[in-house]
């Protein structure tokens, strides 16, 4: 009786690598379930234009991916509110573009 | 050897400290070397502590020291990379299905008891984001702005996509393989994130779909129940929650193949950054790379030892020689190789320094069997992929 559970050690020892193919994880069986802590009161910096930039960015992602962002030159950041809107598609109303990348540039940016 | 260090990583103790074995201190957050690298570190679900840089869609990427502590890296964690906002927070592995269809002779719509009947495969493979060490580029480039550790080695359960593949019946003249998963976006003007390889590719021994990442199911974030694992390539092909297989007759002209993704067709696949009119071509396999684990830079040896471990890898020819300097790179030594995991896996190497007292650039460069070895400067893409530059550290021995 009690030699069996050395044995087995012994034997798992002397298959290493393979010891883990005897136990192959089978697929996955039920529900899992996650709770995401999302980006609820992570705003953009307050300031003139964030407005426009929390309506239109936030659709989609977090203020945060904006905030890690190298800090880019006003055309740079013209050119991100540009592919925001025809690359992926976020429905920015024209009117609206200027003030953005005036904030992200004043707030995220450099002349 | 010349290894430039234009910049020195200040808060790499808080970033190592992140390590997080249980009942050290953890930091709150850490700050990666370049420039808006200031990151808190957070607990996702079914995560420990995680460098976030955006919460929406997750992106975590986990702290370096976790390499440290063994050649797979735990499921709780592994770097989160997700593009779109809408990602199923529920998801339920006895109705999940995966639709084979394009083509095929028969259209299938496989159940993970499906999946079971199939002979399984298991496998070691490193999945790194394309992005990884964006933040490193010089200049800089807009997208996720990672430093080292958006990258992660397990071993995968799972089937061979072809034998599912066989199962379906692929028709004559089919060019690509396409993978979709369950996230989406807020709006239908988004491209919808699909990914696609070619049919020898796709067909390979080591493509599976995996059911399974070290011993238990995916964490939800890492695509649970099934993804994609395309061992040698960059993880943007390892599509999670994967529920649809659609083979193509035509070569994919979606967006996330034509626009995005893309890498210089030229010599490293590098570019000037005033360059344009560059052909490009879908990013593929990964680079040899290699690391130090256990001495962040910026960093001190414990008193007395001279010991330096770490890890490397390469896009599937394994790894043949780890080298490592104390002098910036004028001087080589060679590292001890740890055990082979297999040809996709890290491999840890261990190395000793000789050297009295001080700080030291120390460096370390790796060698695939396929001859492939590291440059001393990275070389520049527009989308800051592929980086494999030889990693410098400033240690302080005592």
């Amino acid at each position: 009786m009690t030699k069996q559970p050395l044995i087995v050690l012994a034997i798992v020892a002397a298959l290493g690598a393979s010891a883990f193919a005897a136990t192959k994880a089978t697929p996955p069986k039920g529900t899992a379930t996650i709770a995401l802590p999302g980006d609820a009161g992570m705003a953009f910096k307050p300031a003139p234009g964030a407005a426009a930039a929390q309506a239109n960015c936030l659709s989609c992602h977090s203020s945060a991916y904006v905030a890690t962002q190298p800090v880019l030159t006003k055309a740079q950041w013209t050119a991100e509110v540009a592919k925001m809107k025809n690359v992926y598609g976020a429905p920015i109303p024209d009117d609206q573009v200027p003030a953005i990348v005036a904030y992200l540039t004043a707030e995220y940016g450099k002349p | 050897m010349d290894l430039g260090r234009g910049r020195f990583l200040a808060a790499a103790g808080a970033a190592f400290a992140a390590g997080a074995a249980p009942g050290r201190v953890l930091a709150q957050s850490v700050k990666l070397p370049f420039e808006n690298g200031d990151r808190p570190l957070v607990a996702f679900p079914q995560k420990r502590p995680l460098i976030m840089l955006s919460p929406r869609p997750p992106l975590l990427e986990t702290p370096f020291a976790v390499f440290d502590d063994g050649v797979y890296t735990p499921n709780d964690a592994f770097y989160v990379r997700w593009h779109l906002s809408n990602i199923p927070q529920t998801v339920n592995a006895d109705t999940h299905r995966i639709a084979v269809t394009g083509a095929v002779n028969a259209s299938l719509s496989l159940s993970m008891d499906d999946l079971g009947k199939l002979p399984a495969v298991e496998i070691a493979a490193v999945n790194q984001c394309s992005g990884n060490s964006r933040g490193d580029s010089v200049p800089r480039v807009v997208g996720g702005e990672w430093h080292n550790g958006a990258m992660g080695n397990a071993l995968w359960t799972g089937v061979r996509l072809r034998d599912i593949l066989d199962r379906a019946g692929v028709k004559a003249g089919a060019k690509q393989v396409q993978f979709h998963g369950l996230e989406t976006a807020v709006f239908p003007t988004t491209p919808s994130f699909k990914k696609s390889l070619d049919l020898n590719v796709a067909r390979g021994d080591d493509v599976i779909v995996a059911y399974a990442m070290n011993g238990e199911p995916l964490p939800v974030l890492n695509g649970y129940p099934v993804r994609l694992i395309v061992p040698g390539w960059f993880a943007t092909y390892w599509v999670k929650m994967l529920s649809a297989i659609t083979v193509l007759d035509t070569v994919d002209d979606n967006f996330w193949m034509k626009t995005a993704y893309r890498i210089p067709d030229t010599p490293n696949n590098d570019v000037l950054p005033s360059q344009t009119g560059f052909p490009t071509i879908p990013i593929n396999r990964l680079r040899v790379r290699s690391f130090v684990t256990n001495v962040a830079d910026g960093g001190s040896l414990p008193a007395g030892s001279r010991g330096l471990r770490g890890i490397a890898f390469d896009g599937g020819s394994g790894i043949n020689r780890v080298e490592v300097s104390s002098d910036s790179g004028a001087t080589w030594r060679d590292a001890a190789l740890e055990r082979d995991y297999g040809k996709y896996s890290f491999r840890r190497w261990n190395a000793e320094l000789d050297v009295p007292r001080g700080t030291y650039i120390v460096a370390v460069r790796a060698t695939a069997n396929d001859g492939a070895t590291q440059r001393a400067t990275a070389g520049w893409n527009p989308g800051g992929y592929l980086r494999n530059a030889i990693e410098t550290y400033q240690v302080t021995v005592s």
